[in-house]
C-alpha cells in the first residue's frame, strides 16, 4: 500500500474533525460532538480488553472516572497556584491516573482470565464507587469536585471557555489516542493480545506470559481510559462519584459491543451512535433506556458482530459491484421490518405512558400521532401492526438470504476466489 | 551430571506424577543426547501426553526433576521452558484459530527474535520476523495458504502449521505430541519428510503411535507401559525386546488412537 493510502483514513478522520462544527456549529450538536470525542476513546480503550485480548471488564469506568477525578483536582491546583501549565495537557495527568490505577489493580485482576477476570473488574468497580461515598475529601461527596478550565496558563490567547474551543482541544486528543490505539494492535504485544484471546495456552508455548500481555492490555487500556476521563472533567467542569459507578462501566460495554468489538472502527461506531442515542432519544422518550437495552439485546442475538460487522460484510460484495441486486430485497424486507419497529415503538411508549404518565391523562403522542392510549382500538391497532409485520417479515426474510447467497456466490466468482 | 551436561538435551530424573490418588507417571527416569531423534510409544494410557505436559510445565510434577540442556526448569512455566529453547506441538491441534496461517507463525517467531512485549514496533515493518516466518511457512508447505484464517485450515495443513508454529521460535529441543494422528498415508509420509527436514541438526523426541513412522524417523525409543519406562533402546533392538514384545508390540498390529 502506498504511503498515501495507508494514512488516507487518518488524514480523511482529521479533516472531518476540523470541518464538522462549520457543518454543525450549533452549541447543542457542538456539546454532542464533544462527547463523542471523549466517547469514542473511552470505548476504544475498552476494546482493547474485550476485543483484542479478550477481557471482559464490568469495571472500567474506574479508570475513566478515577482519571477525570485527578485531572479535576489537578486543574484546581493549577488555578489554585497560578501554576504555567496549560489546559491541552491536562488530559495527560487523567491518562498517567488511568495507567497508574490500572498498574495497582490490575496486578490482581489479570492474573486470570474469562469469568475471574470479569468478576475481579466487578469487584475493583464496586470497591471504587463505595470509596467514592466514603472518601469525600478526594470524591466530594454528593455535590462531586468542581472546577474551572479556563484558570491555566493561556498559549496564543486560547482560554478554553467557548465550547468551540474544548470540542477542537477533545478532537485532537480524540484523533492521536485513536492512531496510537490503531498502532498498538499492529505492535508486536498488541498481536500477542489477540494471540493470548486466541489461544491462552498456546502463547504460552510460544515463550510469552499470558497473564503478562494481559497485564500490559491492561494498564496501556487504563492510560487510554484515564484520558477519556480528564477530557470529560474539563468538558463538564465537575466530576461526580457516578462516573465510576457500575452505570458508565455498563454503557461503555454496550456502546463497544453494539459497535462491533471484532474491529477497529467498531468502537468508534458504538460510541457515537449510543452518545446521539443517548442525547438525542432522552428528549423524545422517558423510556430511552430501555430502547438501549433492546437494541443491545437485538445485536447481541443476531448481529454478534455489531453495526461493524453488519457494513463491513458488504465490502466485498461493493468491491465486486453485487450490492444492487440485494437492494431490491433489501427494500421488501425493510417494510415489515418498520411495521414490527413501530409496533414495537408504540407499545413501548403507550404501556410507559399508562405506567408512569397516568397522571398526565390519557392522551398520548408518539410517533407523530395523537391518540387515547386507554382505547381498545389503539391496543388493537398495535398488535396488529406488530403481528402482521412479524408475520410479513418472516416471509420476506428468506428472499432476502436467498439473494444474499447469490450475490456472495457472484462475488467469488467475479474476485476470482 | 556436569559432564553429562554438555552432551544431554533432556534429563527426566525419577519423573512422578498423580492425579488425586492415581498414580499415572510412577517414576521416569530417561536421558535424551543432543541431536537425537527419540521417539516414545506406548499402549492406550500409558501417560505419554501427561509425560510430555510435565516436561513443558503444563502441568507440575508430584516429584522428579527435569533438566533442560543441563539448566533445571523443574516447576517453571511453559512460557520460560520455552524461552529456553524447548518447543512443543499438542495431540489436538492447538493454533491461533481467528489470526491468518502467516500470523500464527510469526506470533512464534517474536519472542525469540527478542521482540518481546514491545509496543515500540510495528510488526508490519520487522523485516527478520517476516523473513522467517515466510521461511518457515515454505518449510511446511503452507505459502500458498498464507493469509486464509488458520479456522479453516484443512485437518492435515492444522497438523502442519501446528507443527510451523512449534519449530518458528527456532528452538533446539522439539517435542512433537503425535504429529501424522487421524493423517491418511499419504498425508503421514509428507509429515515424516517434514518432521526429518525441521528436526535437521535438532534434538527431537516424539511421541507417535504409527509404528512405521517410528521405526523410520526414531535413533532410540523408549516403551512407556503404565507411566513406567520398561526399556529404552535402538529400533532393532525395541523391535527384539521380548518385554516389549509382550508389553506393547503384540496389540499393535490393531490400529490405535489413544489420548491419554
Amino acid at each position: 500500500m502506498s504511503l498515501i493510502g495507508r494514512y488516507a483514513p487518518w488524514i480523511g478522520a482529521a479533516v472531518a474533525l476540523i470541518a464538522l462544527p462549520h457543518v454543525f456549529s450549533s452549541g447543542a450538536s457542538l456539546t454532542m460532538m464533544s462527547l463523542m470525542g471523549f466517547a469514542i476513546i473511552f470505548a476504544l480503550s475498552y476494546n482493547m480488553l474485550l476485543g483484542q485480548t479478550g477481557m471482559l471488564s464490568f469495571g472500567h469506568a474506574v479508570y475513566y472516572g478515577l482519571g477525570g477525578f485527578i485531572t479535576a483536582h489537578a486543574l484546581n491546583v493549577i488555578g489554585a497556584g497560578k501554576l504555567p501549565v496549560p489546559l491541552p495537557l491536562l488530559p495527560l495527568v487523567g491518562g498517567l491516573a488511568g495507567l497508574s490505577f490500572a498498574i495497582l489493580f490490575g496486578w490482581v485482576s489479570t492474573k486470570r482470565a474469562g469469568t475471574v477476570f470479569a468478576m475481579i473488574s466487578l469487584g475493583v468497580g464496586e470497591l471504587v464507587a463505595a470509596c467514592s461515598l466514603i472518601l469525600r475529601g478526594f470524591f466530594g461527596g454528593e455535590g462531586g469536585i468542581s472546577t474551572n478550565r479556563t484558570a491555566t496558563l493561556q498559549l496564543f490567547g486560547y482560554n478554553f471557555g467557548p465550547q468551540i474551543q474544548v470540542y477542537y482541544l477533545i478532537a485532537a486528543w480524540c484523533l492521536v489516542c485513536a492512531a496510537a490505539m490503531y498502532a498498538f494492535t499492529r505492535t508486536p504485544i498488541g498481536r500477542m493480545c489477540n494471540a493470548v484471546r486466541d489461544n491462552p495456552e498456546r502463547a504460552e508455548y510460544v515463550g510469552y506470559s499470558t497473564q503478562m500481555v494481559r497485564y500490559i492490555a491492561f494498564c496501556v487500556s487504563g492510560l487510554f481510559a484515564g484520558v477519556a476521563g480528564g477530557l470529560a472533567a474539563i468538558h463538564y467542569e465537575i466530576v461526580t462519584a457516578s462516573v465510576v459507578g457500575a452505570a458508565p462501566s455498563g454503557f461503555v460495554l454496550l456502546m463497544t459491543y453494539i459497535g462491533g468489538v471484532a474491529y477497529f472502527i467498531g468502537p468508534i461506531i458504538g460510541a457515537v451512535l449510543m452518545t446521539a442515542l443517548q442525547i438525542s432519544l432522552s428528549d423524545y422518550t422517558g423510556a430511552w433506556q430501555l430502547y438501549v437495552g433492546l437494541m443491545f439485546i437485538v445485536v447481541v442475538m443476531y448481529a454478534p458482530g455489531g453495526l461493524a460487522g453488519l457494513l463491513l460484510m458488504h465490502r466485498p460484495l461493493a468491491r465486486a459491484g453485487t450490492l444492487t441486486r440485494l437492494l431490491p430485497s433489501y427494500g421488501l424486507a425493510a417494510v415489515p421490518a418498520l411495521m414490527v419497529f413501530a409496533g414495537a415503538v408504540l407499545l413501548i411508549e403507550t404501556s410507559y405512558h399508562l405506567l408512569v404518565q397516568a397522571s398526565e391523562g390519557p392522551n398520548i403522542h408518539a410517533l407523530w400521532i395523537s391518540y387515547d392510549a386507554t382505547s381498545p382500538a389503539a391496543w388493537a391497532g398495535i398488535v396488529a401492526l406488530l403481528a402482521i409485520g412479524f408475520v410479513a417479515f418472516r416471509r420476506t426474510w428468506p428472499i432476502v438470504s436467498n439473494e444474499w447467497n447469490e450475490a456472495t456466490l457472484e462475488t467469488r466468482r467475479r474476485l476470482g476466489q | 551430571m556436569s559432564s553429562a551436561a554438555n552432551t544431554l538435551a533432556l534429563e527426566l530424573v525419577d519423573l512422578q506424577k498423580s492425579f488425586g490418588v492415581t498414580p499415572i507417571i510412577r517414576g521416569v527416569t530417561l536421558d535424551v543426547p543432543l541431536y537425537e531423534r527419540h521417539a516414545i510409544i506406548g499402549p492406550n494410557g500409558a501417560g505419554k501426553s501427561t509425560l510430555f505436559h510435565l516436561i513443558s510445565g503444563r502441568f507440575p510434577l508430584t516429584s522428579g526433576r527435569v533438566r533442560l540442556k543441563g539448566e533445571d526448569i523443574t516447576g517453571m512455566p511453559p512460557y520460560l521452558i520455552n524461552r529456553r529453547g524447548l518447543s512443543r506441538s499438542f495431540q489436538v491441534t492447538n493454533i491461533f484459530p481467528r489470526l491468518s496461517v502467516y500470523e500464527n507463525i510469526r506470533c512464534g517467531v517474536l519472542w525469540s527474535l527478542g521482540y518481546r512485549y514491545s509496543f515500540w514496533h510495528l510488526v508490519e515493518r520487522l523485516r527478520d520476523a517476516r523473513e522467517r516466518a515466510e521461511l518457515i511457512l515454505e518449510q511446511i508447505h503452507l505459502a500458498h495458504r498464507r493469509d486464509v484464517q488458520a479456522g479453516l485450515l484443512s485437518y492435515a495443513e492444522q497438523r502442519a502449521l501446528e507443527i510451523g508454529i512449534t519449530i518458528a521460535s527456532g528452538a533446539d529441543v522439539i517435542m512433537l505430541d503425535e504429529p501424522t494422528a487421524g493423517m491418511s498415508r499419504s498425508e503421514t509420509e509428507h509429515a515424516v519428510a517434514l518432521i526429518r527436514r525441521v528436526s535437521e541438526g535438532k534434538t527431537l523426541v516424539v511421541v507417535e503411535h504409527d509404528m512405521s513412522v517410528v521405526f523410520d524417523l526414531a535413533d532410540r525409543i523408549s516403551v512407556l507401559v503404565y507411566g513406567e519406562v520398561i526399556a529404552t533402546d535402538t529400533p532393532e533392538r525395541i523391535r527384539a525386546n521380548p518385554a516389549v514384545q509382550e508389553a506393547y508390540l503384540g496389540t499393535a498390529a490393531a490400529p490405535e488412537h489413544d489420548h491419554a
